[in-house]
């Protein structure tokens, strides 16, 4: 069983603890701006809640036929605290008992997690950018409203941005950090 | 395994880099830079006066915004479907008949579209005519005075939205339903059965070209859709309106859905011309009616109603060749016709093109008969029969198209936020500028004359959030200037506006000018309790009634002092200013008077009536700052106890 360098250690413990406000903050952003809304519309995606400007983002979306956007109708608000509270786990344990495998186990979850949040997120987007009411006001026809899973898109009037948010970025530079030291500590071993 | 994991994370890695790069990969807005020379284009001098006069409706505050152009400065806001606290309108005895409907006492309404009088197609600056949208009406405000001068209220009609819109003598303003009711024995019906028995109208007032008086000719009854906007044809399709209809469906409930389903909506072209001659033959039915016509009489300076009983109805889908209706995409509003009268583009606010129909080619599918079948018994004209061509993905819900003198077209897009220049003949879209923000009318200053005067577009904004200092969750409403004499449009100035400016019209003030009155001549003041001098003044009691028989002159009124007064009298104040010069009028209050003060221009007359409620000595002042002395410009009442015996007395300098 090969133990990790102390700096490994030392680093992943400090990522684990980065990862903990991960629960308490917006993990990724949804922005929307229009004419009207120079100032923009912004959707948080916490990991057991939704919050932000999503009544108003309701509101507009009713015209297009968009269904509404309801926290109820999310599943993953119940699992994902979890997930994150795993990864703080798996990585206070890495660091503590200092076993290689360990850091193997940890850095494949993340990736796991990570893969699976961004298909969960596109299947989202594709399904209320996809599923309109037929019979909505506002119907153009070849136009779909699946907002960009990373960047900025042009949606009609309204440009659509969407981008990790601060809890987002405090669970991907851990990840990054961990999977990059695990590289590391596998070319060590040469 | 090793190859994976290091391609994870420079994928990772790049995934940072991007989102740390998202500024950078931002698309870039519309250009919307002012340019250094926008404040000199509209600075207007100290001692300069502005070039045009800009007239907007209040919307929902029922009244008329006056505003120099290319300035942005308000000049005056206009009475006329809400009463009036600073001048007294509708509260004065000689103004609360102007207010007077079928409904009673009717104080306030939502107006929507102020149109200019003209005369051969062309601006006259004579009157302003704007319709009243909740309680049917249409007022015509006199420019030589800048006041309403006489309100008609529409029968049997629900919503009076497509409205006035004159023809180009101004032979007719027009005032078409929004919301069709039934018509069956009292008009009422269950609202389930909406497709069968619920119809709208188009009302035909006649303008006496001498005078303004307007009369209701004739009704026609049309299919129940709503009517929303219209123009009137000019040179070549005088004669003819044009209307812009949706529901089309004729959905009764949830309309935000069920009246934007078909891919069609119609615009109904009305032969007015051929209507006429049905109705000198006789064609048409007497419907009993009530409606109040309120007229001005600037000579008595006092207002007066009469209810009419009858009205002309003729029934379109019985009389052919008067109305036809022409496929039109998706939930039209704007309908607006060219300067040469040929072309005529709508706008569906929730269409992808902007259809621009020819006239011309309107005459030969009627000759044709080139219909696909009918609605209601109107023929319908096949789409591409009266079509002349389509403007190609112009941007997001069109609403309303203006024209220049350069044969350009203007079109206001409110979902996109922005204005469009086209090509009139080529329909090629010319040029693009954002608006701030949801853009409903715009107004070209004559931009619906023959001859327009271009020069300007002036974009009425629905939502003006961040563009001036905030009033709380209400904001000012808010208007905007473009220069459009270049070949791209300039924005030169926001300013900010009162109530919805639904629409506007604007004109060279010249225009204006040329009619100005600056006093009224004491000499012809006919009112019936007018005091042309100081020594007529009196003070007059008839049973409970109290005539005050008073003057306002720099900087006294006679009388000054009254007693004999009492507690629930009702007390007349007629008050004459006797100055004849130029911007001085006097106000009128009274301590405890719960309607209003008046504001008394020269030469004129107006009541007050007040009913005081408790002993005591009540003052009573000038409320305008007329002169050095203006301070000085006061006097009492003593009001003493009901069924006292105080004599009446009254004075001025004892
Ligand atoms: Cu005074």
């Amino acid at each position: 069983m090969k133990k990790l360098k102390t700096y490994t250690r030392v680093i992943v413990f400090l990522c684990a603890l980065a990862m903990i406000p991960a629960n308490f903050v917006s993990v990724w952003q949804i922005i929307l701006e229009a004419p009207q809304y120079p100032e923009g519309l912004k959707m948080e995606i916490w990991s057991h809640k939704i919050a932000g400007d999503v009544n108003n983002i309701n509101g507009l979306n009713h015209y297009i036929g968009m269904a509404q956007i309801k926290e109820e109708n999310f599943p993953e608000f119940k699992v994902m605290p979890y997930m994150i509270w795993i990864m703080v786990f798996l990585a206070a344990l890495t660091a503590l008992v200092g076993r290689r495998f360990l850091l193997w186990t940890t850095a494949s979850y993340l990736l796991f997690c990570g893969a699976w949040g961004i298909y969960d997120f596109w299947r989202w987007e594709y399904e209320y950018g996809h599923n309109l009411n037929p019979h909505a006001a506002i119907r153009i026809p070849g136009m779909a409203y699946q907002p960009p899973l990373f960047g900025w898109k042009q949606l009609l009037n309204f440009l659509a941005g969407s981008f990790p948010d601060t809890g987002g970025y405090l669970i991907i530079v851990p990840a990054v950090v961990i999977v990059g030291l695990l590289v590391i500590e596998q070319f060590r071993k040469k | 395994m090793k190859q994976l994991s290091t391609f994870t994370i420079s994928a990772l890695v790049a995934g940072l880099f991007l989102s740390g790069a998202m500024s950078s990969c931002k698309p870039k807005k519309m250009d919307a830079a002012i340019s250094g020379d926008a404040a000199q284009k509209v600075y207007v001098a100290p001692g300069k006066k502005d070039e045009l006069y800009l007239f907007t409706s209040g919307g929902f505050s029922g009244q008329m915004g006056v505003y120099g152009l290319p300035s942005g400065r308000m000049l005056k806001q206009v009475p006329v479907f809400s009463q009036d606290a600073e001048s007294g309108y509708g509260f004065s005895e000689e103004t609360k008949p102007m207010l007077m409907t079928s409904h009673g006492y009717t104080p306030w309404d939502d107006s929507h579209h102020p149109q200019l009088s003209r005369t051969n197609g062309q601006d006259d600056g004579r009157w302003i005519f704007v319709n009243a949208n909740n309680t049917p009406r249409i007022a015509r405000t006199n420019l030589s005075t800048f006041h309403t001068d006489e309100i008609i209220e529409l029968p049997n009609c629900g919503g009076n939205h497509a409205s006035p819109f004159l023809t180009q003598n101004t032979e007719y303003v027009v005032g078409a339903s929004r919301f069709s009711i039934p018509y069956d024995k009292d008009g009422e019906a269950p609202i389930a059965d909406y497709k069968d028995k619920f119809k709208g109208t188009i009302s035909y007032i006649k303008v006496d070209s001498a005078t303004g008086r307007m009369k209701l000719n004739f009704q026609l009854l049309v299919p129940g859709v709503d009517y929303d906007l219209s123009r009137a044809g000019k040179a070549i399709s005088h004669g003819w309106n044009f209307f812009t209809c949706y529901n089309s469906e004729k959905a009764h409930t949830l309309l935000e859905v069920n009246a934007s389903q078909r891919d069609k909506d119609f615009i109904l072209a009305v032969n007015w011309k051929k209507a006429e001659e049905y109705l000198a033959q006789g064609k048409a039915q007497k419907w009993p009616t009530n409606y109040a016509h309120n007229v001005f009489d600037e000579s008595t300076q006092t207002a007066s109603t009469e209810m009419i009983k009858e009205v002309n109805v003729m029934d379109v889908k019985d009389l052919p060749g008067i109305c036809y209706f022409i496929p039109c995409p998706k939930s039209p509003h704007g309908c607006d016709v060219d300067p040469t009268g040929e072309y005529i583009a709508a706008s569906g606010k929730l269409a992808a093109v902007i259809p621009v129909y020819s006239f011309t080619k309107i005459q030969k599918a009627i000759a044709d008969k080139a219909f696909d079948g009918d609605y209601d018994g109107i023929p319908v004209i096949k789409y591409e029969a009266a079509l002349d061509g389509e403007v190609e993905k112009p941007g997001l819900g069109p609403l309303h198209t203006e024209f220049d003198d350069k044969g350009n077209a203007y079109t206001s897009f409110f979902v996109s936020s922005e204005i469009v220049k086209w090509d009139v003949k080529t329909k090629q879209i010319l040029d693009r500028v954002p608006t701030y923000y949801s853009i409903g009318h715009l107004c070209v200053p004559m931009g619906d004359n023959i001859k327009p005067y271009g020069k300007y577009v002036i974009a009425l904004n629905k939502i003006t959030k961040d563009r001036y200092l905030p009033t709380g969750p209400e904001l000012t409403q808010s208007a905007q200037l473009y220069d459009i004499s270049g070949a791209k449009m300039q924005l030169l100035l926001d300013f900010p506006t009162i109530g919805e400016p639904h629409y506007a019209q604007a004109c060279p003030a010249d225009l204006v000018l040329k009619h100005q009155i600056k006093f009224f001549k004491l000499a012809d003041n006919n009112h019936k309790y007018a005091t042309k001098t100081e020594k007529d003044a009196k003070v007059v009691r008839d049973g409970k009634d109290v005539h005050v028989y008073m003057t306002a002159i720099r900087s006294h009124f006679t009388p000054d002092n009254i007693e004999g007064v009492k507690v629930g009298d009702n007390v007349y104040f007629h008050v004459t200013n006797l100055e004849q010069d130029w911007d001085v009028p006097h106000g009128f209050a009274v301590k405890g008077a719960n309607n209003a003060e008046i504001l008394v221009l020269p030469g004129q007359t107006k009541t007050l009536k007040w009913v005081p409620d408790r002993v005591g000595v009540s003052p009573m002042y000038c409320t305008d700052f007329c002169s050095a002395l203006h301070q000085e410009m006061q006097g009492y009442v003593r009001v003493s106890p009901a069924g006292s015996s105080t004599a009446l007395k009254f004075s001025t300098g004892e």
